[in-house]
């Protein structure tokens, strides 16, 4: 462990000194971070004097811990210049070689640059936001909490490890600083958006949720390391000396997985599609223990919560049922409003959606927002308790009947993209991870036209036609 | 030792870098890898160096498989790339301490190989200074200093002289020479033939992955240009009418005032050669045999690939 951490310590204390030593980065940053506080200093009080004349007594309170995340976000800026060269920039200079020839394994040097390029960037700006508060300090404006201002600091951080750890990631792949360059808009625009949604949790100023923020930017920092560390080969860096993308190959690729030694039809139902189902099988499991913990938590939340906000008097039970009554009686011409294309596309959109989320957050984000369309089943299960209808009966009658095939189809689906999560952070030697994306992705494909069209379109017919006859058979009331 | 069997490399599922490389270096021994550029020289020696898994084959470095124990193959290889690879910001003292370090060597004897190696390569006035500041053939002696730094025991070295001053490529050659007296197993890949020829024990042509030719000097002069040729040469013309040549003995050329023969076996048919040019009262003033360099082999066994016809 001590020899694994000197080594670590040796690639990142290099490169340190090569920083140090780079003009190009330190003025600036020393610019930045010496510049950039005073100026915020004094549009702060600019916007407290606006602010006290005109009465913006609450967005000067969220000011100061919005300028703070700012200032630190500036100087890090610079940790996709230093990420980007690591590797690719090492592999231009031809100096990576050397060191690829030497005994350093690959942990050790991956780690190595990934320190040296957060914590630089770090240093500056942290010393940025302290000389900014030290600013502040002389006025009579009121600081953020200590809670805030660690959730912001906790933030930078976050910040600063997601945006080195997928840098790192784009040069580990990328031939030329050129193409790293071009790729890095990649980490750029969605860390763009993230500034502006923490920017609004800042100004709502929920600590509570800026805390999951950092708790899920750290998470998907641990899973871009994981990434980055999973795919690093030598090999790689050495073996290509240009970037060529054949769309005859990518195609070709995906084709022969999607079909995969299938001559027919029959054969790929009756041989892929079982051996893809066998290669989900844990997946899906953990996807069925993730629903049915979600919809317990979500009908227990809402059987226990809600009567604290709403009591559930008589009369009232009995408005709702009567709204009920009024709105479900015509569930027989269900077609009419809602029609089966429209109710079939919708259900796929979300499959889609959640592919989606999941290809770019490593599959989190699209087991997220199953688990919140499971909540909506808990959610409808334990309103219904609280109105006195069985939710064993409203399940089995409602949902139960569509919800064979339809939550069948989302199980799958579901799985497909957790797996693919699993497959991207898992190491691959034979594999770029380009094929390894493509790969996934037909694998997916291959889920979604063999399975869930087909059970979506059942579901969707049977949401149509026979689930609001059974739940007026069930429910003649109403 | 280096040991490598059928050793290929295939990229992008359809070329072959390199096809099918076997070779045996021993301990004390250096093999000169020759070969055009893109003919897999750089892909055998990343092969060896444990940087690229072979696709096919085998290859065992300082005792250890490539594919098997990598980083055992790497800490016991000293490699010069075929860029030199500094680091420009570093002075040559901190480059060679880190690489040092990075080989697991402590400081006393960091500090002590450094010396060595500065003074050796005459760079101890230049120790503190960036390298980005050295020369050409600066960089290229701080480069191979790198590669020796931690003294091991295989060394594979992509062009070791190229862009040295005439003094220091000798001065390098020396330290390689001097190497392989100490039991260093070499390879060198270089394209300066008469380089190859005054260091190698053994050399190999490599051409589009393969190695068309291997063995000692001789024998490939032997198996390319035929047997030993040797020149007789007389102080004015002199016509000696038809020579009756003892066995084992070709004319391949005459003039006036020479002679030519291609001769299996000189030691038996040099001196019945002499004898009858002498008897027959030949003025002769010299006989000698005739040079064949390696660039001779390299350029007709490179023809004879590529289909074409070799003019000496």
């Amino acid at each position: 462990m001590r020899r694994n951490w000197d080594a670590i310590w040796l690639v990142a204390r290099r490169e340190f000194l090569d920083q140090f030593r780079d003009w190009r980065i330190i003025v600036p940053m020393f610019v930045l971070v010496s510049l950039f506080p005073f100026i915020a200093d004094n549009t702060t009080r600019q916007a407290v004097n606006f602010m006290n004349r005109t009465g913006g007594g609450l967005i000067l309170d969220r000011l100061i811990p919005f300028v703070v995340l700012v200032i630190g976000f500036f100087p890090l800026t610079f940790t996709l210049i230093v990420a980007l060269e690591s590797f690719v920039g090492e592999k231009e200079r031809g100096t990576i070689e050397p060191l690829l020839s030497s005994p350093l394994d690959d942990r050790q040097m991956y780690l190595g640059k990934l320190l040296v390029g957060t914590v630089t960037p770090l240093i500056f700006s942290y010393g940025s936001v302290l000389l900014y508060l030290f600013l502040l300090a002389r006025r009579s404006v009121e600081f953020p909490s200590v809670y805030m201002l660690t959730l912001i600091l906790l933030l930078t951080f976050a910040h600063a490890v997601l945006m080195v750890s997928s840098a790192i990631v784009i040069s580990v792949q990328a031939t030329t600083i050129r193409a790293a360059n071009l790729l890095a808009s990649f980490v750029v625009v969605p860390v763009a958006f993230l500034l502006q949604g923490e920017t609004f949790l800042i100004f709502w100023g929920d600590e509570g949720v800026l805390f999951y923020v950092v708790i899920g930017l750290t998470i998907l920092s641990g899973l871009l390391i994981r990434l980055g560390l999973s795919h690093f080969k030598r090999e790689y860096l050495l073996g290509r000396e240009i970037d060529t993308l054949s769309f005859k190959t990518i195609g070709r690729m995906f084709l022969k997985r999607v079909t995969g030694n299938a001559n027919s039809i029959f054969e790929w139902y009756t041989i892929e599609i079982p051996a893809m189902l066998r290669q989900l099988r844990r997946p899906l499991l953990i996807v069925i223990c993730v629903a049915v913990i979600t919809i317990a938590v979500s009908y227990a939340w809402v059987v226990t919560v809600t009567p604290e906000f709403i009591e559930i008097t008589p009369a009232r039970a009995q408005n709702v049922r009567n709204y009920l009554a009024e709105n479900l009686g015509n569930l027989d011409v269900l077609n009419q409003n809602v029609p089966l294309p429209w109710l079939f596309l919708s259900n796929l959109r979300a499959t889609v959606v959640f592919f989606v989320a999941g290809l770019v957050s490593f599959s989190t984000l699209g087991v997220t927002l199953f688990m919140v369309n499971m909540a909506l089943i808990g959610g409808v299960l334990g309103g219904a308790s609280l109105f006195n209808y069985s939710p064993v009966m409203v399940f089995v009658v409602a949902i139960l009947p569509h919800g064979l095939f339809e939550l069948t189809a989302v199980f799958i689906s579901t799985a497909a993209v957790l797996n693919m999560g699993a497959v991207l952070v898992t190491p691959q030697p034979d594999r770029s991870m380009g094929e390894i994306f493509l790969l996934s992705l037909a694998d997916w494909f291959r889920v979604l036209i063999g399975l869930v069209v087909p059970l979506l379109a059942v579901s969707s017919v049977i949401e149509v036609y026979v689930t609001p006859l059974i739940i007026k058979m069930a429910f003649p009331y109403l | 030792m280096i040991e490598s069997n059928d050793l290929s490399k295939q990229y992008n599922n359809d070329f072959w870098a390199v096809d099918g490389v076997t070779i045996n270096v021993q301990p004390g021994q250096i093999l000169a890898l020759l070969g055009q550029n893109g003919a897999g020289k750089t892909t055998t020696v990343r092969m060896l160096t444990a940087l690229l898994t072979p696709t096919r084959g085998w290859a065992r470095v300082g005792g250890y498989d490539v594919r098997k124990h990598p980083q055992e193959v790497r800490a016991n290889v000293g490699v010069l790339t075929e860029q030199h690879g500094l680091y420009m910001r570093m002075t040559g003292a901190e480059y060679l301490d880190f690489f040092g370090e990075v080989y697991g060597l402590d400081a006393k004897t960091r500090k002590v190989r450094s010396d060595y190696m500065f003074e050796y390569f005459g760079l101890t006035e230049a120790a503190r200074r960036r390298s980005g500041e050295y020369s050409k053939g600066m960089k290229q002696k701080l480069a191979l200093a790198r590669a020796l730094i931690h003294d091991p025991a295989v060394l594979l070295l992509d062009e070791p002289t190229s862009a040295m001053d005439p003094e220091s490529a000798q001065l390098v050659r020396n330290e390689i020479s001097r190497l392989r007296s100490s039991k260093r197993t070499i390879i060198i890949c270089t394209h300066n033939l008469a380089e190859a020829e005054a260091l190698a024990d053994t050399i190999a042509i490599i051409y589009r992955g393969k190695i068309l030719l291997s063995g000692t000097l001789e024998e490939l002069k032997r198996t390319v240009l035929g047997p030993v040729e040797y020149e007789a040469k007389f102080a004015h013309e002199f016509d000696m009418g038809e020579l009756e040549l003892p066995p084992g003995a070709v004319l391949a050329d005459r003039s006036p005032t020479s002679l030519r023969f291609r001769v299996e076996s000189p030691q038996d048919v040099n001196p019945k050669l002499v004898n009858a040019l002498t008897s027959r009262n030949a003025p002769l003033v010299s006989f000698h045999e005739v040079p064949k360099k390696l660039e001779h082999v390299y350029l007709k066994t490179m023809a004879d690939a590529q289909g074409v016809t070799y003019a000496a």
